[in-house]
C-alpha cells in the first residue's frame, strides 16, 4: 500500500484516516460523513491495514474487539459451567483417586454428574481447553492493545495547534460566529484557570487536559498480562509450594520441602463460643445453631538446623520462634507460611494392658504400646514377657488369613502378640482389637487386659510459598492505576481559531463524560464571549427521529 | 434498649422513609394534570431529603449493629442483603447528586425496599465470627464489593427505566416479554417474603428425617408446608401436610418448597395486579416515565458502570485474593462465589469494550446493565443458598 499524502502536503503512512498534520479527511467515506470518528484519532492501525500474509490476518484476528469480547464471553460461561456441580478438590471421598471421583460423581449427581464429569468439567480449571482459552485472552491483550497504543501515542504526540477547518466543523461540538479581538487570550486566561495545558499557533489555540487518561485501557491490560505472567511462573519448579503436614502434638517433624526447617506441636486447641461472650450478644445465635466454632490454634516452636550441622541430624537445633498458628494468622518464616487448615481430635497414642490370667484375674504386669512407634518387646515382672509380632494400626479385616491395614494412622489398633510367662514357657498367640481378643490357636491362658487410652490432638498443616505473589500484586496495582486512570479522568480538547475576517471557529471533544465538556466550555464562553456552539451529534439524533416520525 | 435493638428500629425507619420516598418520587415524575412536569424539580428535592434522612437511619442502623456485635455487620445472609439495599440507596444518592434525575428513585427505592424485606426473611440476631472470618479483611473486602455492587446496579435501574420508556408494549416483541419478566420477577421477590412472613406468623413448623447425599441420616425443619419431600424422609411432627412428591438426595426439597411456595404466592400477586389494573405492570409504570431524557439514561448508567467496575475490580478480586491468601493459604481456589466474582467482573468488561470498542449504548447497553444486575443477584441469592461452598454463611 501507497504512504497517504494530504492536500496540505503532509504524508501519511497508508490506512491513515484523518490527516496527521492539519486532520482533513482523507478517506471518501470520513469525506462523506457528517461527523469526523475520533476515535484512535483516525490514525492507521496495522489491523485495519493490511490484510494479506498469515501473520496479518492473526494479528488482525486477535485485534479485534469482538473476538476479544467473544473469548471473555467464552470464558465467563466455561466459568459458570465448572460451579454446577462441585470441583473434584472440593469433593469429599474416602480414598481418593480417579475411580472413587468418577464413582462419586455418578452416585451422587446421577446421569448428569456421570455426564459431567465424562466431559471433563470435574476439573474445569485446569483443563486445557480452559488454559487456551485464557491464554488466548492473553494473546488478545496484547496484540489488540500494541494494535491501538502505538498509533495513537504518536497521534497524540505530534498534534498540531491549527488543524483544516473540515476537522474543527466535523466535531461533535462546534461552534461559528464572531467575537471580540482578544478572544484568543481571554479563553487561554480561562482555560488555563480550570488547568488545561493551553498552546497557541498563529490564529490557533488549542487547549488540552487529563490526556494521560487515553492511556488507561494500556495500562491496566499490562497490568493484567502481569497478573498472567506471574500465574504461568508458578508452574517452573521453586516458584511454588503447596504441602500438607499433619503433625501429632508433641511431635517434631521436619517441614516438607523447606530444607532445614522442622516444627514442634505443643498443643491443638479447638474453642467454641459458649454464648456469653460480648455480654451475651451472641446467646440467641449459639442456640438456634448448637455449636459455633471460635479458635482453631496450634501452638507450634519452629526449629532451624545450624548451617554446618551434618544432614539428617536432629539434636542442637536452634529455636528459631515460638507461635501459635491460627486461621488467618499463619506463621511466616524465610519466604514460606505455614497455615491452620484442618485438625483431628482424639487420635489414639498409646494403649495401656495388663497382662492377666484369665482364671484367677491375677495381673502379671502392665505394658504401654505406644501406637506410633511401638517397640517389638515388652518385659514384665517375673519374667514374663509380651512379644509384638504384628501390628496393624488402622485394622481393616483378614485377606488370606493375614490381618491388613488400611492406613498407617492409628484409628483402629490391632496387635498380634505372643504371651509367656513362667507357667505358658511355649508362649501363647492373642490378637488383639478394640473389644475383641481372636486367640487362633484355641484358648490361652492369659490374656491381654485393656487398662487404659491416651490421646491427642492432631492439626492439619498447609505449608506454601508462592513467589509469585510479589509478581501477582504488581499486576494488580498496574492494573488499578490504569482502571483509575482510564475511568475516573478524561481526556478534554477543544480548538479555537480566529480567522482574517474576525470569525471564530470552535470546536471540543472528550472521550468521555460531554456533560463535564460542556460545562467547562460554558465557563470559557461566559469569560470570553465565545461564539454559541451546538452539539452536532445530538442535533442528528434530533433530525432522525423527526424524519422517522414524518416517515410514518 | 440494647444496642441491637436500637440498630433494628434504625432499619424499621430508613425503611419506612424509603417507602415514602417512593411514593414522593413517583408524584415527582408523574406530571401534573396539564402535563407539564413544573413540580418535578420541587417534589423532587423533598422525596431526595426523605431519601437522605433514610440512609443516615440505615447508617444509624449498620453503626449501632457494628458496635452490638464488635465486627462489621457484613457476615451473613441478612447482613450482607441489609447492606447491599443499604449500598443500592447510596449509589442512587451519589448520582442523583451529580444529575438531579427524580426518575431514578422512583426504581431504585422499590428495588431496594425489596432487597431489604428479602434481607429480613434469613436469621437476623447478632451471630459470632468463625474464625475464617475474624480478620480486619472482612471489613474490608466485604465493604468494597458491597458498595461496588450498590453502585453498578444503578445502571441496572437506570436501563430499566430506559427501556420502560423505549420498549413499545402496544405490540408483540421479545422486548416486550423480557421487559415483563423483570417486573413478574421483582414480584416473585415479594411473594418470597409475603410467604415467609405468612408462614413464620401462622408459627408453622414440621420436622422430618431424611439421607443425605452422602447417604447420612439427618434431620431438617421446614418453615413452609412440605411441597416437596426430602430424599427417604420421615416425617417427625404430628398433623403437618404430608409432602406430595419426594424428591432424590441432590435437591434440597426444603428450599425448593420455599422456591415453590413464593412462586405461587408472588404469581397469585402478579396477576391480581394485572386483572385490577388490566394491563402489564411495565405499562402501569410507563407514564411515570414519560418525560425522560433517554441521553441521559444512557449516560448514568454507563457513569455507574465506569464508577462501579474499579471498586468491583479491587473490592471482589484482588482484596478478595489478598484475605484468601491469608485465611485459606491460596489467593485463587475457584469456590463458587469466587467463581461468579470473576464472571461478574468479565461480564462488566464485556459491557465495556462493547460500549467502547462496538458502539452499544442506548438499548443495549440498558439491557447489559439489567443483566448485570440479574448476574450480581445470582451471586448473592443462589450462590449463597442452592450451591455449596467456602462462602456459604447463611
Amino acid at each position: 500500500m501507497d504512504k497517504m499524502q494530504c492536500q496540505c502536503g503532509h504524508v501519511n503512512p497508508p490506512g491513515t484516516i484523518l490527516c496527521e498534520s492539519c486532520g482533513r479527511s482523507l478517506t471518501e467515506k470520513e469525506q462523506n460523513s457528517k461527523l469526523v470518528d475520533m476515535r484512535y484519532e483516525g490514525t492507521a492501525r496495522r489491523s485495519q491495514t493490511y490484510n494479506k500474509s498469515i501473520i496479518d490476518k492473526i494479528w488482525n484476528f486477535f485485534s479485534s474487539v469482538k473476538v476479544g469480547v467473544g473469548i471473555i464471553v467464552a470464558l465467563l460461561v466455561a466459568a459458570a459451567i465448572g460451579t454446577i456441580l462441585p470441583q473434584e478438590e472440593y469433593v469429599q471421598v474416602a480414598t481418593r483417586n480417579e475411580d472413587t471421583i468418577k464413582a462419586y460423581y455418578s452416585d451422587v449427581y446421577g446421569e448428569i454428574g456421570r455426564i459431567y464429569h465424562f466431559l471433563g468439567f470435574h476439573d474445569l480449571y485446569s483443563s486445557f481447553w480452559f488454559i487456551i482459552l485464557v491464554g488466548m485472552l492473553a494473546i488478545s491483550l496484547i496484540i489488540a492493545s500494541l494494535d491501538r497504543f502505538v498509533p495513537l501515542y504518536r497521534s497524540l504526540k505530534n498534534q498540531r495547534v491549527l488543524r483544516h477547518e473540515s476537522f474543527i466543523n466535523k466535531q461533535r461540538i462546534y461552534g461559528k460566529g464572531y467575537a471580540q479581538e482578544d478572544v484568543l487570550a481571554k479563553a487561554e486566561t480561562k482555560l488555563k484557570e480550570l488547568k488545561y495545558n493551553v498552546k497557541l499557533d498563529k490564529n490557533g489555540l488549542l487547549a488540552e487536559k487529563g490526556r494521560f487518561s487515553r492511556w488507561g485501557p494500556y495500562v491496566n491490560h499490562i497490568g493484567l498480562i502481569i497478573f498472567l505472567f506471574g500465574v504461568m511462573l508458578r508452574m517452573i519448579p521453586g516458584f511454588y509450594v503447596d504441602e500438607t503436614l499433619w503433625i501429632r502434638e508433641g511431635e517434631t517433624r521436619a517441614i516438607p520441602e523447606v530444607p532445614d526447617y522442622a516444627l514442634e506441636s505443643k498443643s491443638f486447641e479447638l474453642e467454641t463460643y459458649s454464648g456469653e461472650e460480648n455480654g451475651g450478644a451472641f446467646s440467641e445465635a449459639v442456640d438456634r445453631v448448637g455449636s459455633v466454632a471460635k479458635n482453631y490454634q496450634t501452638d507450634v516452636i519452629l526449629y532451624k538446623k545450624p548451617e554446618n550441622s551434618l544432614p539428617g541430624a536432629t539434636e542442637d537445633m536452634e529455636v528459631v520462634k515460638e507461635y501459635p498458628i491460627r486461621v488467618n494468622q499463619p506463621l511466616k518464616f524465610d519466604g514460606y507460611a505455614v497455615y491452620q487448615m484442618d485438625f483431628k481430635l482424639d487420635e489414639l497414642k498409646a494403649m495401656t494392658f495388663a497382662l492377666t490370667n484369665k482364671e484367677t484375674e491375677e495381673s502379671l504386669g502392665e505394658l504401654t504400646i505406644d501406637l506410633i512407634d511401638p517397640e517389638k518387646m515388652y518385659e514384665l515382672e517375673n519374667g514374663a514377657t509380651v512379644e509384638l509380632k504384628g501390628y496393624y494400626p488402622d485394622f481393616s479385616g483378614f485377606e488370606n488369613g493375614e490381618p491388613q491395614t488400611a492406613t498407617p494412622l492409628p484409628n483402629n489398633p490391632g496387635f498380634l502378640v505372643e504371651m509367656t510367662t513362667p507357667e505358658t514357657p511355649k508362649g501363647e498367640t492373642s490378637f488383639i482389637l478394640i473389644r475383641n481378643t481372636i486367640e487362633p490357636f484355641g484358648d490361652n491362658q492369659f490374656k491381654l487386659e485393656f487398662q487404659g487410652v491416651e490421646t491427642r490432638d492432631v492439626s492439619g498443616l498447609t505449608i506454601r510459598k508462592d513467589s509469585t505473589l510479589p509478581i501477582l500484586g504488581l499486576g494488580g496495582l498496574i492494573f488499578m492505576i490504569g482502571v483509575a486512570q482510564g475511568m475516573y479522568f478524561n481526556h478534554r480538547r477543544f480548538w479555537i481559531q480566529q480567522k482574517a475576517n474576525g470569525e471564530v471557529i470552535l470546536a471540543g471533544h472528550t472521550n468521555k463524560n460531554w456533560y463535564a465538556l460542556k460545562k467547562d466550555l460554558e465557563q470559557v464562553s461566559a469569560y470570553a464571549s465565545l461564539p454559541a456552539y451546538s452539539d452536532q451529534q445530538e442535533e442528528i439524533e434530533k433530525q432522525m427521529k423527526k424524519e422517522g416520525e414524518e416517515a410514518l | 434498649m440494647t444496642l441491637a435493638e436500637m440498630s433494628s428500629n434504625f432499619l424499621y425507619a430508613a425503611f419506612i422513609a424509603y417507602l415514602i420516598a417512593t411514593f414522593v418520587f413517583g408524584g415527582a415524575v408523574k406530571g401534573n394534570k396539564t402535563g407539564t412536569y413544573n413540580s418535578e424539580s420541587r417534589w423532587g428535592k423533598t422525596a431526595f431529603i426523605i431519601t437522605i434522612i433514610g440512609f443516615l437511619a440505615n447508617l444509624a442502623y449498620f453503626f449501632t449493629r457494628w458496635g452490638a456485635t464488635g465486627h462489621a455487620p457484613l457476615s451473613n445472609m441478612f447482613e450482607f442483603t441489609t447492606a447491599f439495599g443499604m449500598t443500592l440507596v447510596g449509589g442512587f444518592l451519589v448520582l442523583y447528586f451529580l444529575y438531579k434525575t427524580p426518575v431514578l428513585g422512583m426504581v431504585v427505592l422499590p428495588v431496594a425496599l425489596l432487597i431489604i424485606a428479602f434481607a429480613s426473611m434469613f436469621p437476623s440476631e447478632v451471630s459470632p465470627l468463625i474464625p475464617a472470618l475474624q480478620s480486619n479483611w472482612l471489613a474490608i473486602h466485604v465493604s468494597t464489593v458491597v458498595i461496588a455492587e450498590g453502585i453498578l446496579a444503578i445502571s441496572a435501574a437506570a436501563g430499566l427505566v430506559y427501556l420502560l420508556k423505549v420498549v413499545d408494549l402496544t405490540k408483540r416483541s421479545k422486548q416486550r416479554f423480557w421487559l415483563e419478566a423483570i417486573m413478574y420477577s421483582l414480584v416473585l421477590v415479594l411473594g418470597f417474603v409475603i410467604a415467609s412472613t405468612y408462614f413464620t406468623a401462622a408459627g408453622y413448623q414440621a420436622d422430618f428425617s431424611y439421607v443425605d447425599k452422602e447417604g447420612v441420616e439427618a434431620e431438617i425443619e421446614y418453615k413452609m408446608p412440605p411441597i416437596f419431600g426430602m430424599n427417604e424422609y420421615t416425617a417427625l411432627s404430628e398433623n403437618t401436610m404430608t409432602p406430595l412428591a419426594e424428591m432424590p438426595a441432590v435437591i434440597n426439597a426444603s428450599k425448593l418448597t420455599t422456591v415453590t411456595w413464593s412462586l405461587i404466592f408472588g404469581t397469585i400477586l402478579y396477576w391480581l395486579i394485572r386483572l385490577v389494573a388490566r394491563r402489564r405492570i411495565a405499562a402501569i409504570l410507563k407514564p411515570f416515565v414519560k418525560n425522560v431524557n433517554l441521553n441521559l439514561m444512557d449516560e448514568i448508567g454507563y457513569r455507574a458502570v465506569i464508577i462501579g467496575f474499579p471498586v468491583f475490580s479491587l473490592g471482589a478480586l484482588i482484596f478478595a485474593m489478598i484475605w484468601a491468601q491469608i485465611a485459606w493459604s491460596r489467593f485463587w481456589g475457584w469456590d463458587p462465589k469466587e467463581v461468579w466474582a470473576l464472571i461478574t467482573w468479565l461480564f462488566y468488561a464485556a459491557y465495556l469494550h462493547l460500549r467502547l470498542g462496538k458502539g452499544w449504548q442506548g438499548e443495549k447497553s440498558a439491557w447489559l446493565g439489567v443483566i448485570g444486575f440479574t448476574i450480581i443477584l445470582f451471586n448473592l441469592v443462589a450462590v449463597n443458598l442452592i450451591i455449596a461452598g467456602l462462602h456459604s454463611y447463611a
